[in-house]
């Protein structure tokens, strides 16, 4: 296979994203969707994406399992190494079409935001998870059947051989991301990538899906990259957290630190947009929307891009040069120019 | 956890399908119509009283009677057998062209729609050219080319039907193309014909059907339209076209030659519309009154 890359990658880690930059091609011009993003993942880890819509969390996603739609859009650089069951370190960004279909599902399987729209209406769940099987794994029908009903049953599905023979719309919408997710795992990947897979489920059925991937993931050692705008879901499951915006990493570290002593006043922001379990009501701190919206890829601000929402904004240097990733506590990054203050004031705060 | 498990059989479905498809007078009166029209190709030689080639010059332009119910030619040539074998020139016009237009066209908009790029444009630009012809002239204009006869003028008329078909499944693709199952598939690895084949075509389909049914009436007409200007089937050939042609001459003084074929292209083209026109409503949600 092409794309064997030397330049070396620590053992341990599963995949490694470096200086990824996606363009898409627009009546407007060149948009960068994704800019200059670098992040990694070890075996068996769970790195969750926050961001809202238009951050590039998806498209990073997309990236990497070579779904970009080209046209209108291409990686423009960056490579993404990934280190293959056989243990070669390949790159995905150099991969042919042909090499890329024999990692696509077998090794990085993904899983949608819609199980509404995600399965094919008119196959039966059992037609599509044989499909993944047969794709990857020189298995007759029968013992594809059977291996289908043995994911149906490890994702809980009561009477799997019966679900098999089931059309997608006759089956509720958490039962149909079970399928999916069993379709997804049915190659026993080494990466899964989730992309809000419970946005679009009730809050309880959410909480079985969660505790269903973390399940899954402990028992078949894979590492998950888990794309949501849900902090309350990144809290579940996440090993480190990783926040974009405007198609940048703005902050990075260890779960625990980016609830705790969040540095960018984005990622504050967010924490303090959504309410906090555990803590009792009088501690509980009134929660603030951050104003404005999104900016557009298009027309993104001076500086930094968040500078024109940021309650930290200092004139003449926010919207100034764009800051670079700073490291603020190992394995902790931060996006601002700000932040030794803003960590400074929280902590009187905290003090006070 | 309760399941409520419904997993009805295909056939059940399909007779479930069908009784709510034939739930409407005109989709019953149009499905009627077409299987008498079905039953008769197959039942000709059976039913036709006599042979639709055999001449007797004692009983030539003879009204309708007893004996010949939709009366006989100028060559005594019973009508109703000839009507009665011409529905099997019809059923196979049907078939030939308009297969081929489906075949052809379908396959023309899948490529187009799902490689888009060049590929797109050069096979829309074709579409478009033919599009820009009178239908008839087109047909004519080929007939010309191939020479006539009746496979000729069956093709002919399914060139004349592929455009609309390639369009209709283009737009069908382009759309299909960008929901979440396709980018679904890929994501397990499958190829582009798997892609294209499996998961496109089968969900793009249904208009097509319908347009099928539709074109089925009007392909008749215009394959009897070329016979009629003598481009299609030669005589003796019951071609509906063809004997009305011949009794066109004869329509004043013997009306009865000229009007029972064309009471039968009107009848088929009638059938086909109902039942088109039924299938638009069934597959479409908009349209379907629960």
């Amino acid at each position: 296979m092409s794309g064997t890359v030397t330049t070396p990658m620590t053992e341990n880690r599963l995949l490694e994203v470096r200086d990824l930059t996606v363009e898409f091609a627009t009546e407007e011009g060149i948009v960068r969707a994704v800019d200059d993003v670098s992040f990694h993942i070890e075996r068996g880890e769970t790195l969750v994406v926050v961001g809202e819509s238009g951050s590039g969390k998806s498209v990073t996603s997309l990236a990497v399992m070579g779904l970009v739609a080209n046209p209108p859009g291409r990686i423009a650089s960056g490579t993404i190494l990934l280190r293959g069951r056989d243990g070669a370190v390949r790159d995905l960004a150099r991969l042919d079409h042909t090499a890329l279909r024999q990692i696509r599902g077998n090794e990085i399987a993904m899983i949608f935001q819609e199980p509404m729209t995600s399965l094919n209406p008119i196959y039966t769940i059992g037609d599509q998870i044989i499909e993944a099987i047969r794709l990857h794994q020189g298995k007759s029908g029968r013992e594809a059947f059977a291996r289908g009903v043995e994911m149906l049953e490890l994702l809980g599905i009561p009477e799997p051989a019966r679900r098999m023979r089931s059309y997608p719309h006759q089956m509720s919408g958490g039962m149909r991301q079970r399928a999916m997710i069993a379709m997804a795992l049915s190659c026993r990947p080494t990466l899964l990538i989730a992309d809000e897979p419970t946005t679009a489920l009730d809050v309880t059925i959410q909480a079985q899906i969660l505790e269903l991937i973390k399940r899954l993931q402990s028992e078949l050692g894979m590492a998950v990259i888990f794309i949501t705008h849900n902090l309350g879901v990144a809290a579940e499951i996440a090993d480190r957290i990783m926040v974009m915006y405007a198609g940048k990493i703005v902050e990075a570290g260890p779960a625990r630190a980016i609830f705790h002593q969040p540095r960018m006043p984005y990622t504050i922001g967010l924490l303090n947009s959504v309410p906090r379990l555990g803590i009792d009501r009088a501690a509980q701190h009134e929660l603030v929307a951050i104003s404005g919206n999104v900016p557009s890829p298009r027309d993104l601000p001076s500086g930094c891009a968040f500078h024109p929402r940021c309650s930290h904004f200092a004139p003449a240097l926010c919207d100034g040069e764009i800051p670079p990733l700073e490291t603020s506590a190992p394995d902790h990054f931060v996006r601002c120019l700000r932040w030794r203050d803003i960590a400074q004031q929280g902590s009187s705060e905290e003090r006070r | 956890m309760t399941v409520t498990a419904v997993t009805p059989t295909a056939r059940a479905a399909w007779t479930k399908g069908a009784t709510k498809l034939l739930r409407r007078p005109t989709a019953r009166l149009g499905a009627g119509i077409v299987a008498i029209f079905l039953l008769l190709t197959v039942l000709a030689p059976l039913l036709a009283p006599y042979s639709p080639f055999d001449q007797d010059f004692a009983a030539a332009l003879q009204p309708p009677s007893a004996a010949h119910p939709f009366g006989t030619d100028q060559y005594g040539r019973d009508v109703l057998s000839r009507v009665m074998y011409g529905t099997r020139i019809a059923l196979l016009s049907i078939l030939v062209a308009d297969g081929f237009g489906l075949v052809v066209g379908t396959l023309l908009g899948l490529i187009a729609g799902f490689y888009g790029k060049w590929v797109d444009s050069t096979v829309m630009r074709i579409v478009d050219v033919l599009l820009a012809f009178p239908y008839l002239l087109l047909a004519l204009i080929i007939v010309a080319a191939l020479g006539p006869g009746l496979l000729n003028s069956m093709i002919a008329i399914g060139v004349v039907y592929t455009p609309q078909y390639a369009r209709l499944i283009r737009g069908q693709v382009l759309s299909v193309k960008t929901t979440e199952f396709v980018l679904a598939a890929q994501a397990i690895g499958a190829n582009r014909a798997r892609i294209m084949l499996r998961h496109i075509l089968p969900n793009s389909f249904t208009p097509v059907l319908v347009m099928g049914t539709l074109s089925a009436g009007t392909v008749v007409v215009e394959t009897a339209g070329l016979s009629f200007l003598g481009m299609g089937s030669q005589p003796p050939s019951p071609d509906w076209g063809a004997v009305l042609a011949e009794g066109q001459g004869y329509f004043l003084t013997a009306w009865w030659i000229a009007t029972f074929p064309g009471l039968a292209i009107f009848a088929v083209v009638i059938g086909f519309n109902l039942l088109g026109d039924a299938l638009r409503d069934h597959f479409d949600p908009r349209r379907r009154k629960e």
